[in-house]
């Protein structure tokens, strides 16, 4: 069954995005994670317009978000200080991504600028969690306890504020940077940022990983909320109806994933998302550096 | 309406070349209108009509003019980054010819060149900063016409007229999923002896219909209210996921 895509302005199969969806929903239900750094690129592969893929994901986020907030705030895993402080840094950021995306559309390098980012966060994310996940398989073999990190180089900084649920008593400054640079990446990424706001809240906060992503989860709503809310207004290519496929298969997708998960080991988990990861990351390496089907190509002009 | 106002048009460029000439070909669409509604995948519609004297026929169709930019990618530190590109100025955003034999059998080139019939004799032109250049670089003009060829908006080869008798004729039209909205000039030229004897013109309306129209519609005239209707119905769709399987 073919649907018309009224903002992407083309037609797809209905059970293609779908499945699509639901392959995404059930990885991120499976590894916890957001999943728009794979579906993002997956919408580019099937031919959506980078920028349609881009404003449409962060509105499918919001959702995802807003259904995977829920659990945690209701356990109390939601430092709401610490969320208010990232998501004012995010919609700053993200406010800020969404001008330059408007400006590198009209340069014509927004796809160029969209994949380039895609291929730097994924090989770093690919390889970061793959050496991380071979580290802890290794360790588990050997039985030698993993070192905590703790990195207290930016303790000096101004502006010092309590997070009781964090049990922090850190500048706000450091919260705030995180937030508008994930929001950045939100923005032109069409992501939530959960992989990079998650590790950054960990290791560079020093925030306990109890709280870590339903904070993350809390904050990305604002963001990709304002990023949905930019994107309509200045460059008209959040496509709803293809929100609401990709939606509906997430959803459920994502249920199948996290019962399914429950059976894996969490370092071996994480060595197949760095795999999944750099599968992603390898074929955007290839579309930019192979020869392409014709070195011409066309735009309708002001867009 | 509009049927009424294509069937004027038509009688107007009947009545024109001169009296005598008038209704030398009489043609009409199965339907003046195509409708985008949710499940459009494109369209065929049939163009049928009737001519006084035998002849050779040429149909040419037209979508709506619009600005194009061509971007030439060109190999920067590795990697394929878009480097010069221009702007061609009113494009024709689909083009499609059908004649019931090879156009050069019965069309001398000079009447090609000046009815625009064949890609090679399509008026593209370029503009730098608003003002026309008198000729566009060849390869730009090339890799325009190509990319839309390769996306079905431009025709690669001619379609077939039929002629049922020596008067009846027909012609299929394909319009594909990604067709642009607005208003088709669909003309037909009569040749007799390797010269143009008439003309006859029509329109064709491609419109958005029903739900695609009215997103298509509130996403451009009520950007805000779409974006943040858009987010309503997210944090919605996620509230009713989430409650929908705790209780499963």
């Amino acid at each position: 069954m073919d649907i018309y895509l009224p903002i992407a302005e083309m037609s797809v199969n209905v059970f293609a995005i779908f499945g699509m969806g639901a392959g995404v929903g059930f990885l991120s239900g499976l590894f916890g994670v957001g999943g728009g750094f794979l579906m993002t690129p997956l919408l580019i592969f099937t031919g959506i317009p980078p920028a349609v893929a881009v404003a449409t994901e962060a509105n499918q986020i919001v959702a995802a978000s807003v259904s995977g907030v829920l659990a945690h705030w209701k356990r109390g895993n939601v430092d709401l200080k610490m969320g208010m402080v990232l998501l004012i840094g995010g919609v700053f950021g993200s406010s800020v991504g969404v001008w330059l995306f408007t400006v590198l559309r009209e340069l014509g390098q927004v796809d160029l600028v969209i994949k380039l980012c895609y291929v730097v966060f994924l090989s770093i994310i690919g390889f970061l969690m793959l050496a991380e996940s071979m580290r802890a398989m290794m360790a588990r073999k050997r039985d030698i306890p993993l070192r905590q990190h703790s990195h207290n180089w930016m303790h000096g900084l101004p502006f010092k504020m309590r997070f009781r649920r964090s049990r922090l008593y850190i500048s706000a400054l450091l919260p705030l940077a995180v937030g508008v640079f994930v929001g950045l990446l939100a923005a032109i990424m069409g992501v939530g940022g959960g992989f990079v706001m998650v590790p950054a809240m960990i290791y560079l906060l020093g925030m306990p990983t109890s709280v870590v992503v339903g904070t993350s989860l809390f904050q990305i709503i604002f963001v990709t909320a304002n990023v949905t809310v930019l994107q309509s207004v200045t460059n008209q290519t959040v496509d709803v109806v293809l929100a609401l496929i990709l939606l509906f298969g997430g959803v459920i997708g994502a249920q199948f994933g996290a019962r399914f998960g429950g059976r894996i080991r969490g370092e071996q988990l994480r060595g197949m998302l760095a795999l999944i990861v750099l599968a992603v990351c390898a074929k955007l390496t290839y579309d930019l550096v192979a020869t392409p089907l014709d070195v011409f190509s066309i735009g309708l002009a002001g867009h | 309406m509009l049927r009424i106002l294509s069937f004027m048009i038509v009688l107007l460029a009947l009545a024109l070349p001169g009296r005598a000439q008038a209704r030398d070909i009489t043609i009409d669409l199965t339907d003046p209108i195509v409708s985008i509604t949710t499940g459009f995948t494109g369209t065929d519609l049939l163009l049928y009509g009737a001519v006084k004297q035998a002849g050779d026929l040429v149909v040419v169709i037209r979508g709506p003019a619009r600005d194009e930019v061509v971007r030439r990618k060109e190999k920067v530190l590795g990697i394929w980054v878009n480097r010069d590109e221009l702007v061609f100025d009113k494009v024709p955003s689909y083009y499609r010819i059908a004649s019931n034999r090879p156009l050069n059998e019965f069309m001398n080139p000079t009447d090609a060149d000046r009815l625009q019939i064949g890609l090679d004799n399509l008026d593209l032109r370029a503009k730098v900063s608003g003002k026309l250049l008198p000729e566009a670089p060849y390869e730009f003009r090339e890799g325009l016409i190509r990319n839309l060829q390769r996306i079905g908006l431009y025709m690669t080869k001619p379609d077939n007229v039929v002629f049922l008798s020596e008067q009846l004729f027909r012609t299929r039209l394909r319009f594909p999923a990604n067709v642009s909205v607005g208003t088709f000039t669909i003309e037909v030229y009569l040749f007799r002896d390797n010269k143009l004897q008439s003309t006859a013109t029509t329109l064709l309306t491609v419109r958005k219909f029903g739900v695609e129209a009215q997103v298509y519609d509130l996403a451009h005239r009520y950007s805000l209210a779409y974006g943040v209707l858009a987010v309503i119905i997210a944090v919605v769709a996620g509230w009713a996921a989430n409650a929908a399987f705790r209780k499963g």
